[in-house]
C-alpha cells in the first residue's frame, strides 16, 4: 500500500505541470477527462456525418418519385444512418459522459483500467473508417438494414466483411468500456459511498455495462456466423442447409433489445440528475428509481420477439412477448412520475439543462406510448415496418436519448471548462430543437398508420403533404445543431469573449462530489478519496427525504 | 480497492464477454432442438419419420395443400401434381412432385419443406420425401418425384386445412466442393 501511495504522489507532482502538449497528448492519454473528451468530440463527428445521411433520405421524400438519389444509394443510407447513429453517436456520447463523470461522481481518480479506455476509444476510429469505406466501393455500402437480416444481407457485395470486422471492433470498443465501468464502479467509490447513496447517472451506467457485457458479445457471434455462411459454406442461417434466416432474427433482437435500453438507460440518469438540481430538491423516490432501472435492465431480456411479431410464432410466444412488453411500462411509469413528483412543488428555473431534461420526460413519454401501442400484437400486424415504427423509435432516441445528451452537455460544460455557455443561445437552441424534431417525427405516426412503408425511396401521392413536414423539420433541426456547437466550442476555446470566472458550485441547487472540485476540473482529481458529506450525497431515501 | 482485486473483477468480466460469445452459437443447436420439439416456426424434420401403424380416423378428413417455390430466381419449373388432397388422420398417403431443370446445365437442387399452421408441423410425418437428399439433375432432365406421407390421429382437433410448402435451394457450388 506504501508503495502505491509513493506512486501516487509521484504522479501528482507531474499533475501540476499538466497534460502533455500537442497531438501525442491525445493518442497515448489514459486520463479519463481526455478519453470523454475524446468521446464526445467523436461521438459529435458522428453524429454530423449520420445527420448528413438522414438528410439525404429525408430530402429524396420530399416528393414521391426519384428525385435525387437511387434506390440502393437510399437504402444505404438508410442502413448506415441507424450504424452510424447506435455505434457511432449515442453509444460514444454515453461513454464518454461516463468517462467524464463517473469518476468525479465516486470520487475516485481515474477509470480502474485507464490503459484499456486508450485502447477502447481509440478502436472506434478506425471501426468507422471501415465502415463508411464501404461507401466508396464497387456496389456501394451495406443497403439490408442496420438489423442485417439474412438472406437479404448476404447478398451485399464487397461492403459486406468489412462491415461484420467493423461491428466486431465497434462490439471490443464497447465491452472494454462496459468492462471499465462496472469494476470502477464497484471496486474505487470512494469510503462511506455505498451502492444506494450512489448518484443515479452511475447506477444507470452500472447497469448499462451489465447489459453491454451480456450481449455485445451475442451481436459479435450473430455476425460472425453470418460471415461464416457468405464466405465458408456453412449454414447457421441458410435455408438450404438446414438453417434458419428467422433464428438470426431471434438471436439479433436478442441482442438488439437490451441494445435499445443500453441507448436510453443512462439518459434516465442524466435526467434524474438534472431535474433535482433545478427543481431544488432531492429526486423523489430514490429506490425505487434504482429498482425501477435494474428492474428494466431485466425485462429487457424477455421481449425481443416482440420485433417479429410478424415471422409466425406460436400463439402463446406471441401472448408471453406482448405481455412481457406491456410489462415494461410500469417501471418506467415509475420513473416518468418520479420526474414529475421531483417537480412538484419544487422551486422551479428553466436553465438549458433544465428545459432539454423537461422536453426528455415529455416527448420520451409520447415515444413509450407508441411503444405500447406497437407491443399489441395484433396492430402490430398492421404497423409493422411502417413509418409508426419509424417515429415511435426516433422519438424515444432523438427527443429521448439525443436531448439527455444535450442536456448533460450544458449540464457539465461548465464544470469540465469553466465557462458558461450562452443561455439565450442555449434556449434558442431547445425551443427550435423541440419545434423541427416534433415537426419531423410527428407526422410519420400518421403516415405509418395510412400505410406508408419504411426502407422504401419512394412513396404514394397521398403521403406528400407529411413527408414534406417531415423534411422541412428534418433539415430544420440539423442546422438548428450548429447553435450548440458554437456554443459549445465557445465554451472549450474561450470564444466570444468567455471568462473562466465560475464558481466550483456552478449550478446552486447541484449536488453530488463532481461539485466540490474547482471549475474547471483540474487534470487530475480525487487522487486521495475525498470524504462525503451528507449534503452531497443525491441518493436521498424517501424516509430522509421526510425530515 | 486493491489492484489484484480490480485485476480479478475484470477477468470474471472477461469469462463473461467470452461466455456470451459461445452462448451465441449456442443457440443454433438449441434453436433447432426447440423448433423439432414443439414443432415452431412450422420446421419439420429432414429426414424419414419412423411410423408406428396408427389406426385410420376417418371420421375427420383434412385438407393437405401443396406449395411449391424455386429460390433465388433459378428458371426452374417445380409444381405439385396435385394441388390438394384429402386425407384422414393415420392413413398414408402418396403424392407427386414434378421438377424439370431448364438449364444448359447440371445442378444439384436441395429442397426445404416447411408446414403451416406451425403447430401441425410436427404431427406431419414423411417415410419419403425428395427433400431427404440432395437431388441431382442433369441439363434438362425432368421427373416426378414421390412424397409418401400420414399425419399423426393426434393433430388437434382444430386444424383441418395444412400447407406442406417446398422451396428448392440450388446447392450446385456446395455439392461440388464436397
Amino acid at each position: 500500500m506504501a508503495h502505491t501511495n509513493d506512486l501516487a504522489h509521484g504522479h501528482d507532482d507531474h499533475a501540476h505541470h499538466g497534460p502533455d502538449k500537442g497531438i501525442m497528448r491525445w493518442i497515448k492519454t489514459t486520463n479519463h477527462k481526455d478519453l470523454g473528451t475524446l468521446y464526445l468530440f467523436f461521438a459529435f463527428t458522428m453524429f454530423f456525418i449520420g445527420g448528413l445521411m438522414s438528410l439525404v433520405i429525408r430530402a429524396e421524400l420530399f416528393h414521391p418519385g426519384m428525385q435525387f438519389v437511387q434506390p440502393e444509394f437510399f437504402n444505404q443510407m438508410t442502413t448506415m444512418h441507424a450504424l452510424v447513429m447506435i455505434f457511432g453517436g449515442v453509444m460514444p456520447a454515453f461513454v464518454g459522459l461516463a468517462n467524464w463523470m463517473v469518476p468525479m461522481m465516486i470520487g475516485c481518480s481515474d477509470l480502474a483500467l485507464p490503459r484499456v479506455n486508450n485502447w477502447g476509444f481509440w478502436i472506434l476510429p478506425f471501426g468507422f473508417t471501415m465502415m463508411l469505406s464501404t461507401l466508396f466501393m464497387e456496389g456501394g455500402g451495406p443497403a439490408g438494414g442496420w438489423t442485417m437480416y439474412p438472406p437479404l444481407m448476404l447478398q451485399t457485395g464487397n461492403a459486406f466483411p468489412f462491415l461484420i470486422f467493423s461491428v466486431h471492433l465497434l462490439g471490443i470498443s464497447s465491452i472494454t468500456g462496459a468492462i471499465n465501468v462496472v469494476v470502477t464502479i464497484l471496486n474505487m467509490r470512494t469510503p462511506g459511498m455505498t451502492l444506494l447513496k450512489m448518484p443515479l447517472f452511475v447506477w444507470t451506467w452500472l447497469i448499462t455495462a451489465y447489459l453491454l457485457i451480456a450481449v455485445m458479445p451475442v451481436l459479435a457471434g450473430a455476425v460472425t456466423m453470418l460471415l461464416t455462411d457468405k464466405y465458408f459454406g456453412t449454414s447457421f442461417f441458410t435455408a438450404a442447409g438446414g438453417g434458419d434466416p428467422v433464428l438470426f432474427q431471434h438471436v439479433f433482437w436478442f441482442f438488439g433489445h437490451p441494445e435499445v435500453y443500453i441507448l436510453i438507460l443512462p439518459a434516465f440518469g442524466i435526467v434524474s440528475t438534472i431535474i433535482p438540481t433545478f427543481a431544488r430538491k432531492s429526486l423523489f423516490g430514490y429506490d425505487s428509481m434504482v429498482y425501477a432501472t435494474a428492474a428494466i435492465g431485466f425485462l429487457s431480456f424477455i421481449v425481443w420477439a416482440h420485433h417479429m411479431f410478424t415471422v409466425g410464432m406460436p400463439l402463446a410466444g406471441e401472448l408471453f412477448f406482448m405481455f412481457a412488453t406491456m410489462l415494461i411500462a410500469v417501471p418506467t411509469g415509475v420513473k416518468v412520475f418520479n420526474w414529475v413528483a421531483t417537480m412538484w412543488r419544487g422551486s422551479m428555473s428553466f436553465e438549458t439543462p433544465m428545459l432539454f431534461a423537461v422536453g426528455f420526460v415529455f416527448l420520451f413519454t409520447i415515444g413509450g406510448f407508441s411503444g405500447l401501442m406497437l407491443a399489441m400484437t395484433p396492430v402490430d400486424f398492421q404497423y409493422h415496418d411502417t413509418y409508426f415504427v419509424v417515429a415511435h423509435f426516433h422519438y424515444v432516441l432523438v427527443p429521448g436519448a439525443v436531448f439527455s445528451i444535450i442536456a448533460a452537455v450544458y449540464y457539465w460544460i461548465p464544470k469540465w471548462t469553466g465557462r458558461m455557455y450562452n443561455e439565450f443561445w442555449g434556449k434558442t437552441h431547445f425551443w427550435l430543437s423541440a419545434i423541427f424534431i416534433n415537426l419531423t417525427f410527428f407526422p410519420q405516426h400518421f403516415l405509418g398508420l395510412a400505410g406508408m412503408q419504411r426502407r422504401v425511396p419512394d412513396y404514394a401521392l397521398q403521403f406528400t403533404d407529411f413527408n414534406e413536414i417531415s423534411t422541412i423539420g428534418a433539415f430544420g433541426f440539423f442546422v438548428t445543431q450548429f447553435i450548440f456547437i458554437f456554443n459549445i466550442l465557445g465554451c472549450c476555446y474561450g470564444w466570444f469573449g468567455r471568462k473562466r470566472d465560475l464558481p466550483d458550485r456552478v449550478w446552486e441547487g447541484a449536488r453530488g462530489l463532481e461539485w466540490t472540485v474547482p471549475s474547471p476540473a483540474p487534470y487530475h482529481t480525487f487522487e486521495d478519496p475525498p470524504a462525503l458529506p451528507v449534503s452531497e450525497v443525491t441518493g436521498v431515501h424517501d424516509a430522509e427525504a421526510a425530515h | 480497492m486493491s489492484a489484484d482485486l480490480r485485476r480479478r473483477h475484470w477477468l470474471r468480466l472477461l469469462f463473461v464477454t467470452l461466455g456470451m460469445f459461445g452462448f451465441g452459437f449456442a443457440t443454433v443447436p438449441l434453436y433447432n432442438k426447440l423448433c423439432y420439439a414443439i414443432g415452431l416456426n412450422g420446421k419439420v424434420a429432414n429426414e424419414a419419420a419412423a411410423i408406428k401403424t396408427a389406426s385410420v380416423d376417418a371420421s375427420r378428413t383434412v385438407t393437405v395443400e401443396f406449395l411449391t417455390t424455386v429460390n433465388g430466381g433459378r428458371p426452374w419449373k417445380f409444381r405439385a401434381d396435385q394441388a390438394t388432397v384429402q386425407v384422414h388422420p393415420g392413413q398414408m398417403t402418396t403424392v407427386s412432385f414434378y421438377m424439370k431443370n431448364t438449364q444448359d446445365h447440371a445442378i444439384v437442387a436441395q429442397a426445404v419443406p416447411n408446414v403451416a399452421p406451425s403447430d401441425a408441423a410436427q404431427y406431419l410425418k414423411k417415410t419419403e420425401c425428395f427433400c431427404f437428399n440432395r437431388q441431382p439433375f442433369a441439363a434438362g432432365e425432368e421427373r416426378h418425384m414421390p412424397v409418401v406421407f400420414m399425419l399423426d390421429p393426434e393433430l388437434p382437433k382444430d386444424i383441418d386445412r395444412i400447407t406442406l410448402a417446398y422451396t428448392f435451394f440450388d446447392v450446385t457450388d456446395v455439392a461440388q466442393k464436397n
